[in-house]
């Protein structure tokens, strides 16, 4: 039982991780249709972001944990924005309208691109990070004496997510950009018709992506702390299965879905074997495509003429 | 980054005209200040290793560079007439597309075959040469069965490198336990990779192009893993060696032959006796032979799959693909059924993976996970891809391009997956089509009416 509820903790802070680069694929698909292959590349840039910055603050003296994290977060965020908005631009903006694989194909070769450009730019080799923020809550004690404990940084994660979530969703309902994200959703031609500018709504959909996908980079690089530049692809893959399985174009899809395999994934790895974990997430992403391509909380698709 | 031009400002907007420099001047600012941005955190600063841990080098010049290159290639673009965005684009166009449409690509195919088939003969081609061929040759292969899948059906298979591993692990595993040769494994590699496609494709092929697309991918990682963690089968990371090479006619091309078989030179020394008294030098064994006859098999076998590819074009079936890649619904209401038109395709292609993939590992001697990452599947991706989807030539000279390209310098191989990225994104974006436009339907209505 504490366990499974030490489990269960662990696989909620990978979940939150994963549900933030989820949405990132999430909003992408909604409104362009396309699978943004170079979203898990963009995330590894953040969790470099991350490295960097925290190393600079480190030769700063800035060591107060907070200030850093926050520091750290706003530049992750601005510079991995950046990068979000220069790949729509270069690699998606041309191909609108093109056929059916052209953007796709670009994409892969845009993550392919961006993972040997960081690989070239900070070399091949693992960026450690020291602990940044250490310490834990203990909950609970078995008869065995195994400590259920929630640390510090998980719960720094998970309530970050949920912050980061609930202002999301707020962004999407109430603000005018929202309103023109969800008019590109439901008809990107008549939206534009009604004087929606499409080019400056995608524009923000990757920037938010990208930015979101930087907070999930920051946070497993202070989780884990070591990243290195081939980070993105399993994380990428991973969290395209979360927002299929949440149903794809869907937001609380996303944050369901990337909770669901973060959950599934520390859970095969404590009962299963650790060595088919990355299995486990491809299994349920073909899994669930075959009996419901529509995710959880998505809507059917029907195809037009 | 100065593809940044792409779909800017047309040239003929009033603004444009009355301003070239000044926007151009400005449009080339704005792309060299994102440049400094981009570069900056990730270039500007480095994680160098000390003892302990990490610390920061700085290397701003490189960014100064960075950004200056943009605005000179932003510059240049803006000021440049005409919806032209790149000095050698048209030219690349007007080639590709003369090469298709005229009758060039009849007469640059065979000569292309017949080079192929005398090179080892050249004087020029030494042990070197002839195994870079064969390198090349298998990536042409490979790059063939894929255009089935990718080409000709409008499937886009991202784990095409997984049927490679079936084939060569199925060849290996037969040959080591069951002591069959590469002859008797050939077909069976093809079939078993064949046999794989059709597990995999009959539930996924229902999907939409770009699910198929995550789907092939993942699939590609689980075969990948389970090669590498199952390890009482597959040898895991280590791999398995010793694999037998292919004979010639049951005999082996090796110094000495096991009991009760005789070397390939032995067999052929009667035939050879004019010759050696015509040189006046006896033919013993040599390890050219074997390379040679790698050589020759990979050639055949890859223009066997050329040759399959360009009949099956003119079956109903190769016809229902073509229809399929350019309106799915269209073929549906005509009375095809997609599911099974697109399993055939994937078979297909599937099978040729199989025999490429038993050619390895047959070759190498040796297979391991380590031959069959994501990347291989890109690479060959990005073969057909370039190539232009469709054309059997535009794969020979995407082929020939990508391989050769490390080999002309060393120091360049670090930048090749690189610049097979960047490939990738330009090419779609200045050729959607690639550079050999395939999508030449196989069939007109009024064939003259071009």
């Amino acid at each position: 039982m504490e366990y499974f509820v030490q489990q269960l903790i662990n696989g909620l802070t990978l979940g939150a991780i994963y549900a933030l680069i989820a949405i990132g694929y999430t909003m992408v698909y909604g409104i362009i249709g396309m699978i943004n292959f170079a979203h898990g590349e963009i995330y590894m840039i953040g969790a470099f972001m991350a490295v960097i910055t925290f190393t600079a603050l480190g030769i700063l003296g800035l060591s107060w944990a907070p200030a850093a994290i926050l520091v750290v977060l706003v530049v992750a965020m601005l510079f991995t924005s950046a990068y979000g908005w220069t790949v729509e631009r270069i690699a998606y903006r041309p191909l609108r309208g093109s056929h059916r694989l052209a953007p796709l194909i670009s994409a892969i070769g845009m993550s392919i691109f961006l993972q040997n450009y960081v690989q070239i730019a900070q070399g091949a080799k693992i960026k450690p990070l020291a602990p940044v923020v250490q310490g834990s809550i203990p909950l609970m004690t078995s008869a065995e004496g195994f400590t259920v404990s929630i640390s510090y940084l998980q719960l720094i994660i998970i309530l970050l997510t949920v912050a980061l979530m609930a202002g999301f969703t707020l962004l999407i309902q109430r603000t005018a950009l929202g309103r023109a994200q969800r008019a590109c959703e439901q008809d990107l031609k008549m939206a534009s018709l009604l004087g929606v500018d499409t080019d400056r709504t995608i524009s923000l959909t990757f920037v938010m992506g990208a930015a979101l996908a930087a907070v999930a980079g920051v946070m497993i690089t202070m989780y884990y702390g070591v990243i290195d530049f081939f980070i993105g692809f399993l994380a990428g893959v991973k969290a395209f299965t979360a927002a299929v399985l949440g149903g794809i174009g869907s937001l609380p899809g996303a944050m369901l879905g990337g909770l669901l395999i973060g959950l599934i994934e520390a859970m095969w790895s404590a009962y299963f074997s650790v060595e088919y974990k990355d299995v486990a997430s491809f299994v349920i992403l073909v899994v669930v495509l075959i009996f419901r391509p529509t995710g959880l909380l998505g809507r059917p698709e029907v195809e037009k003429v | 980054m100065s593809a940044r031009a792409g779909a800017g400002d047309a040239p003929g907007s009033p603004r444009a005209r009355a301003l070239p420099v000044a926007m151009a001047l400005r449009e080339a600012g704005l792309a060299a200040f994102v440049m400094a941005v981009l570069a900056f955190p990730l270039i500007g600063f480095v994680l160098a290793d000390v003892s302990g841990g990490v610390t920061l080098r700085t290397r701003f010049e490189w960014v100064a560079l960075a950004s200056a290159i943009v605005f000179a290639g932003r510059f240049a673009l803006a000021i440049m007439p005409g919806r032209v965005s790149l000095p050698f684009a048209p030219a690349f166009a007007a080639a590709g597309g003369a090469l298709s449409r005229s009758g060039a690509g009849r007469w640059i195919g065979p000569a292309l075959a017949g080079f192929a088939l005398v090179l080892p003969a050249m004087p020029f081609s030494d042990r070197y040469i002839v195994d870079l061929g064969t390198s090349v040759l298998i990536y042409v292969m490979l790059g063939w069965g894929l255009n089935i899948v990718v080409g000709l059906a409008g499937l886009l298979d991202l784990g095409y490198v997984a049927f490679y591993a079936v084939g060569a692990y199925s060849f290996a595993l037969l040959a080591l336990h069951f002591d069959l040769t590469f002859w008797q494994c050939l077909p069976l590699a093809g079939v078993f990779a064949a046999f794989f496609g059709i597990i995999l494709g009959f539930p996924v092929l229902r999907l939409r192009g770009d699910y198929l697309a995550i789907v092939t991918l993942g699939f590609g990682e689980i075969i990948r893993m389970v090669l590498l963690n199952w390890q009482e089968f597959t040898g895991g990371p280590n791999g398995l060696s010793s694999i037998p090479r292919p004979t010639f006619l049951g005999a082996p091309l090796a110094r000495s032959a096991p009991e009760g078989t005789t070397t390939f030179h032995e067999l052929v020394a009667p035939l050879m006796e004019p010759v050696y008294a015509l040189f006046g030098e006896e033919w013993g064994f040599s390890p050219m032979h074997r390379i040679v006859w790698l050589y020759y098999i990979i050639l055949a076998l890859a223009l066997v799959t050329n040759f399959f590819t360009l009949r099956i074009r003119n079956l109903p079936i190769g016809r229902a693909w073509e229809a399929l890649r350019e309106d799915e619904i269209a073929c549906r209401s005509l009375g095809i059924n997609p599911t099974n038109t697109k399993l055939s395709a994937f078979a297909i292609g599937a099978m040729f993976a199989g025999f490429a993939g038993s050619f390895f590992a047959a070759r190498q001697g040796f297979v391991s996970p380590e031959s069959f990452t994501y990347i291989e599947s890109a690479v060959i991706l990005a073969i057909v891809v370039l190539g232009g989807m469709g054309s059997q030539l535009g794969v020979v000279i995407a082929a020939a391009f990508l391989i050769l390209i490390p080999e002309f310098g060393r120091d360049f191989a670090q930048y090749r997956m690189l610049i097979f990225g960047l490939a990738m994104v330009l090419v779609m974006i200045w050729r959607p089509q690639g550079l050999v436009s395939g999508r030449e339907p196989s069939v007109r209505l009024h064939p003259e009416a071009r």
